[in-house]
């Protein structure tokens, strides 16, 4: 089966930013994204976990596939909302079945 | 006196206490009991839909008079000026920088639901009126201190602190802030008839929910006390004990200004005592992402919610009765 070249680009930002980050990216034209909860982890500020929290808090990750001549594009946009804040952004390649979709 | 210890001992061995005390051991322990998430979200709104009905029911039955408009005004006053005091003590006492000291005040000059929520159980167990609409007041002092807080960081670096217009909407329309406030707004609508319909619901199994909250609160604390032991100095942690002290006497003062009941008074001293750890930090991670969230998370929810919880809220309820008396 025939399949085709892609970025995935997977950014964990914290939970308050994730509607700026998102926006940002509709805003670049990005089609389509999947936002995954994080459950809990540890960095620079120490371990932190999800349970129990009632607040706004935490971390999400939000990833994207798309057309590898579209990265620029998205990663500008990205930077822009993540800049300032606690997160990690991560871009690997991969390959797509229907590239009429990214 | 005897009364201040009576009361304090009484609170310190309610369920709802010790199960925030079994929180705090747990975690400290490193017991692998949790709440999850969903279920605390679920509690949160839970308590929050109740206080706000039972306020607004209330106000129903006992009408609007000139002290609601002038708690309203009171509550965003005592909200917009506490942060300035918090900001200087830290300056004063501590040495965080500029940005911690701002995004720790902005906690100190809102408010703690769940505190009010306790207080307002303690006083019902005591058989104390309070307005109903101090629920209203609580919603009011969400967001004033962010402003504040933004304002001290600004005059400082102008670049500093970021508010725009899509932050302001989402404090200002914050998913506690909207249950409460509406769910106060038609209790005050449906009034004791609404109140009976739905009593089973949210009298009788309040207490038990909220108990069930503090060993989520608990846990959530002992967790965060777990990781920043030592980080913080002992003159931060000295802060979040006298800032409650400082914020409740102010708060006595605007009380009896005002005319309040006893409860009323006491429940005014709680939300100008308590710090918040649901609303601001959020707004404080968008605002203000250079400040460190460890420092007021812990102040906030590991210190002064304690603190609260144990000894403050009989102290309020103590020196409120005392000075205004109950009927």
């Amino acid at each position: 089966m025939e399949t085709h070249k892609a970025k995935r680009v997977a950014i964990i930002i914290e939970a308050p930013m994730e509607r700026r980050l998102t926006n940002a990216l509709t805003e670049a034209g990005v089609q389509g994204y999947s936002i995954l909860p994080v459950l809990g982890g540890s960095g620079r500020s120490g371990q932190w976990t999800r349970e129990g929290q009632v607040g706004r808090s935490g971390m999400m990750q939000v990833v994207c596939i798309i057309r590898p001549e579209r990265l620029d594009t998205l990663l500008e946009a990205a930077f822009k909302v993540v800049e300032r804040h606690m997160g990690v952004v991560t871009v690997s390649d991969c390959e797509v079945l229907r590239a009429e979709r990214f | 006196m005897a009364d201040i210890f009576d009361l304090a001992t009484t609170n310190l061995l309610s369920p709802v206490i010790l199960f925030f005390v079994l929180g705090v051991a747990a975690a400290l322990a490193r017991s692998d009991l949790s709440v999850p998430e969903a279920a605390a979200k679920t509690l949160s709104l839970y308590l929050l839909f109740a206080i706000g009905f039972k306020g607004g029911a209330s106000v129903a039955a006992h009408g609007v008079d000139a002290r609601l408009i002038a708690s309203l005004g009171a509550g965003v006053v005592l909200s917009f000026f506490l942060p300035f005091i918090a900001f200087g003590l830290l300056r004063v006492m501590t040495n965080l920088n500029r940005l911690d000291a701002a995004a720790v005040a902005a906690h100190y000059g809102s408010i703690s639901i769940v505190t009010f929520v306790a207080a307002t159980s303690v006083l019902e167990s005591r058989l104390i009126d309070s307005e109903g609409y101090m629920v209203a007041v609580a919603a009011m002092m969400e967001a004033p201190a962010i402003l504040s807080a933004l304002w001290l960081v600004a005059r400082g670096a102008p670049d500093g602190g970021r508010m725009d217009a899509t932050l302001l909407r989402e404090i200002m329309l914050n998913g506690s802030i909207v249950l409460l406030v509406g769910s106060f707004a038609i209790g005050a609508i449906t009034g004791q008839d609404g109140l009976e319909k739905i009593a089973s619901f949210i009298v009788a199994p309040f207490t038990g929910v909220l108990c069930l909250f503090l060993l989520d609160m608990g846990l959530v604390a002992g967790r965060g006390l777990r990781e920043v032991r030592g980080q913080i100095s002992m003159a931060t942690v000295a802060f979040a004990v006298l800032m409650p002290l400082i914020g409740s006497t102010i708060g006595l003062g605007f009380g009896l200004l005002i005319g309040l009941s006893a409860g009323g008074v006491a429940l005014m001293m709680v939300l100008s005592a308590s710090a918040s750890y649901i609303a601001v930090p959020a707004a404080m991670r968008v605002a203000l992402p250079e400040a460190n969230p460890s420092i007021y998370l812990t102040l906030s929810l590991g210190v002064t919610f304690p603190f609260n919880l144990t000894i403050g809220i009989p102290l309020y309820v103590a020196v409120a009765s005392a000075i205004v008396g109950v009927n």
